[in-house]
C-alpha cells in the first residue's frame, strides 16, 4: 500500500554505497534516548506522580495516623460493603462470562455479532447513567416504587412481603450490587470470547464422541484451556467492582456506615477536609490496583493472554 | 459448511448458555437502559428540547466535548510515542513501565481524582511551580491547573492514557522489518520510511485508540469532580449535571440529558466498531 510514496523517491540521486548507514532500519542512539526520555517523562508525570502522591499524603502525619484511619467504624463498614458488593457482582459476571463465551464461540446462530456488541455496551455507558437507570427502575418514583404503591398489584403476596420486609433497592445494598454488576458485565466475557474464538473445538468434539456430558466437557476439557484468561478477567472485573465510583455514588444515598463503599468513603473524608484519612483509605484502593496490575502482568508474561483494550 | 454447522451443534449447552446469556443481559443491562428511553418518552418534545438545550446544559456539553477531545488528541500523540518506545527500544525497567501503563484501568477514579488534585493544586508537587499562587512559580503569570478547564483536561488525559498505547502497541509489534528494509533499499531516508511507510500502517489503530479514549472521557465522572471545581457554565461536566438534576428530584431533566449522552456514546461505539473492522482489513492486505 505504500508503493506510491516509494516510487516518487526513485528519482533521487544515488547515495554512494560506502556512505550508506549500516543499520538502515535502526534509529540513532540519540533519537532513541530522546524518545525514551520523552515517553518516561510523560508516564512519570501522569502515572507515577499520582501514585506516589496517594502514599505521601496518606503518611503525612506518620504511621500512627495512617493506621488509625482504618479503625474507624465507618471505614470498616465501607470495607465490608465493598467486599460484599464485589463478592456478589464478580461471581455473577463470572457465570455470565462463561455462559456468553460458550454460546458465542461454540455455536453459530443469527444475531451473534449483535450479541457480542451488546455484551460490550456497559463500557459505552457513563457510570453516572448506569446509576441513573437503576434509580429510574427501582427508585421511589420508578417502576419498583410504583409497584409498592399500587392498589391492585400483580402478585399481591410479593408486594405484601416486600413492604413487610421494608425491602429497599435504591439507597441500599441491592442497588449498589446491581449498579456494580452492570458496570462490570463485559470483563470476564470479553476475555473468554477473545481467547475461545481462537481455539479449535477438536478436544471438546473428541470428548463428545467418548460419551462425556456437557458439564464434564466443560470442567475437564474447556476449563483447563481457558483458566488463565478466566483468572485475568476475574481480577480486572474485581478491581473495577471494588473501585467503581460514579454508578455507585448515584444509587447509594451516602448513608455513613451503611451504604458507603470504599471509594465513596474516600469522597466523604476528602470533602470533610480529613485529607490524611481520605488518602489512607485511597491508598488501600491503590494497593489493590497495584496487586491487580502485578497479577495481570504475571499472567501475561507466562501465558501470553491476549490484551484487551477498553477494559476500564 | 453444512458439515461444519452440524459439527458445531454436536456440542451440548446451546439452549442453556444462550438462554442464560440473553436473560442476564436483558435483566441487568437492556431493561434498565430501556427505562431511560421510556422515562424520556413521558416528556413532550418541547419539554425534552428545553431540558437538553438550556444554556447551562449546553455549556456542560461544550466543556465535556472539548476537554475530552483535547485529552484524546494529547493521548494520541503521547500514546504513539510510548507505544513506539515500548516496542522498539529496550531500556532498564521496560517491563515494569509496560505493566504500569494499565494503572488508569485499575486505579479507582476517585483515588485518581484526589491524587491529581493534590499534585496540581498550589501546594502540590507540580502545582507549586505553575499555579498563580504557587510558592515556586516558574512561569510569569502562572496557570491555574485545578478548578479550571485545564484540570478537567488533566483528569481526562489520565483516564484515557492506556487506550492509544494498548491499541497501537500490537500493531507496531507486528510491523515486518522487511517493510523498512525495502523502503531503505529504495533510497528512503529514515524519516521518509517512518512517515510514509510505517505511519500509514499504524494510523487505523491510532484512530481507534483515539476514539476509545475520547468515548471514555465523555462519560467520565469520578476523577473529574475533584479537580474541576464544578463551576456551572465553566467547569461543570455533563455527567455531573445529571447528578445535580437527580439531587433536585428533576428525574425528567436528568433522564433527558442522559438520553442525549447515550445516543452520542452509542453512535461513537458504532463508529469504533467500524474503525476496528477497517483497521483489521487494512492490516490483512
Amino acid at each position: 500500500m505504500a508503493s506510491a510514496p516509494i516510487t516518487s523517491l526513485s528519482a533521487r540521486p544515488e547515495t554512494p554505497f560506502a556512505r550508506r548507514p549500516l543499520h538502515v532500519t535502526q534509529d540513532s542512539i540519540w533519537v532513541k534516548w530522546i524518545l525514551v526520555a520523552g515517553a518516561l517523562l510523560f508516564l512519570g508525570v501522569f502515572l507515577l506522580l499520582p501514585l506516589a502522591a496517594v502514599f505521601t499524603e496518606a503518611l503525612r502525619r506518620g504511621a500512627a495516623a495512617y493506621f488509625a484511619s482504618f479503625t474507624d467504624p465507618d471505614a470498616i463498614a465501607a470495607i465490608k460493603l465493598t467486599v460484599t458488593a464485589a463478592g456478589l457482582a464478580v461471581p455473577a459476571n463470572l457465570v455470565f462470562g462463561i455462559a456468553a463465551a460458550w454460546a458465542v464461540t461454540k455455536f453459530t446462530f443469527p444475531g451473534k455479532s449483535v450479541l457480542i456488541t451488546l455484551i460490550d455496551l456497559p463500557f459505552a455507558v457513563s457510570p453516572v447513567i448506569a446509576g441513573l437507570i437503576f434509580v429510574l427502575v427501582f427508585g421511589a418514583q420508578g417502576w419498583y416504587g410504583r409497584y409498592l404503591e399500587a392498589g391492585s398489584p400483580w402478585l399481591p403476596w410479593l408486594q405484601h412481603w416486600l413492604i413487610a420486609q421494608d425491602f429497599k433497592i435504591i439507597f441500599a445494598v441491592p442497588g449498589i450490587v446491581l449498579a456494580t454488576m452492570f458496570i462490570t458485565v463485559p470483563f470476564v466475557a470479553r476475555e473468554l470470547i477473545a481467547l475461545m474464538q481462537s481455539q479449535e473445538h477438536d478436544e471438546e468434539m473428541a470428548a463428545v464422541t467418548l460419551g462425556a456430558g456437557g458439564w464434564q466437557i466443560f470442567r475437564r476439557v474447556t476449563l483447563p484451556n481457558i483458566k488463565w484468561a478466566l483468572f485475568y478477567g476475574v481480577i480486572l472485573c474485581n478491581a473495577r467492582a471494588m473501585g467503581e465510583f460514579g454508578a455507585v455514588s448515584v444509587v447509594s444515598g451516602h448513608i455513613r456506615g451503611e451504604t458507603n463503599t470504599l471509594p465513596l468513603h474516600v469522597e466523604i473524608l476528602y470533602n470533610e477536609y480529613n485529607f490524611v484519612a481520605a488518602f489512607a483509605v485511597a491508598s488501600l484502593l491503590a494497593i489493590l490496583a497495584m496487586v491487580t496490575l502485578a497479577l495481570k502482568s504475571i499472567v501475561e508474561w507466562r501465558h501470553a493472554v491476549s490484551r484487551c483494550v477498553g477494559a476500564s | 459448511m453444512a458439515l461444519l454447522r452440524h459439527k458445531r451443534h454436536a456440542l451440548p449447552g446451546l439452549n442453556l448458555s444462550l438462554g442464560f446469556t440473553l436473560s442476564y443481559l436483558g435483566l441487568v443491562v437492556l431493561v434498565p437502559l430501556a427505562a431511560a428511553f421510556l422515562k424520556a418518552a413521558e416528556m413532550t418534545w418541547p419539554e425534552f428540547v428545553s431540558a437538553v438545550s438550556s444554556p447551562r446544559v449546553l455549556a456542560s456539553y461544550r466543556i465535556t466535548f472539548f476537554a475530552s477531545l483535547a485529552a484524546a488528541l494529547f493521548n494520541a500523540a503521547a500514546g504513539l510515542l510510548v507505544a513506539w518506545v515500548l516496542v522498539r527500544y529496550s531500556f532498564p525497567g521496560r517491563k515494569v513501565v509496560d505493566a504500569l501503563v494499565d494503572l488508569p484501568f485499575a486505579l479507582p477514579t476517585a483515588v485518581a481524582g484526589i491524587a491529581l488534585t493534590a499534585l496540581y493544586s498550589k501546594n502540590g508537587w507540580v502545582g507549586q511551580f505553575i499555579d498563580p499562587n504557587g510558592a515556586h512559580r516558574m512561569i510569569p503569570m502562572g496557570l491555574k491547573l485545578v478548578f479550571s478547564g485545564t484540570g478537567v483536561f488533566i483528569a481526562l488525559t489520565f483516564i484515557g492514557l492506556p487506550f492509544v498505547i494498548r491499541t497501537v502497541q500490537p500493531v507496531i509489534a507486528e510491523l515486518k522489518p522487511e517493510l523498512e528494509e525495502a523502503a531503505a533499499t529504495l533510497g528512503a531516508s529514515r524519516w521518509q520510511t517512518i512517515s510514509r511507510v510505517l505511519f500509514p500502517e499504524i494510523f487505523p489503530a491510532l484512530l481507534t485508540g483515539f476514539a476509545l479514549a475520547f468515548a471514555r472521557a465523555l462519560g467520565e465522572y469520578g476523577s473529574v469532580v475533584f479537580i474541576s471545581g464544578n463551576m456551572p457554565m465553566k467547569t461543570e461536566i455533563t455527567p455531573l449535571l445529571i447528578i445535580t438534576k437527580l439531587e433536585q428530584y428533576d428525574y425528567h431533566g436528568a433522564t433527558a440529558i442522559a438520553v442525549v449522552m447515550l445516543i452520542a456514546s452509542f453512535a461513537l461505539l458504532l463508529l469504533i466498531n467500524l474503525l476496528q473492522k477497517w483497521s483489521r482489513r487494512y492490516q490483512r492486505i
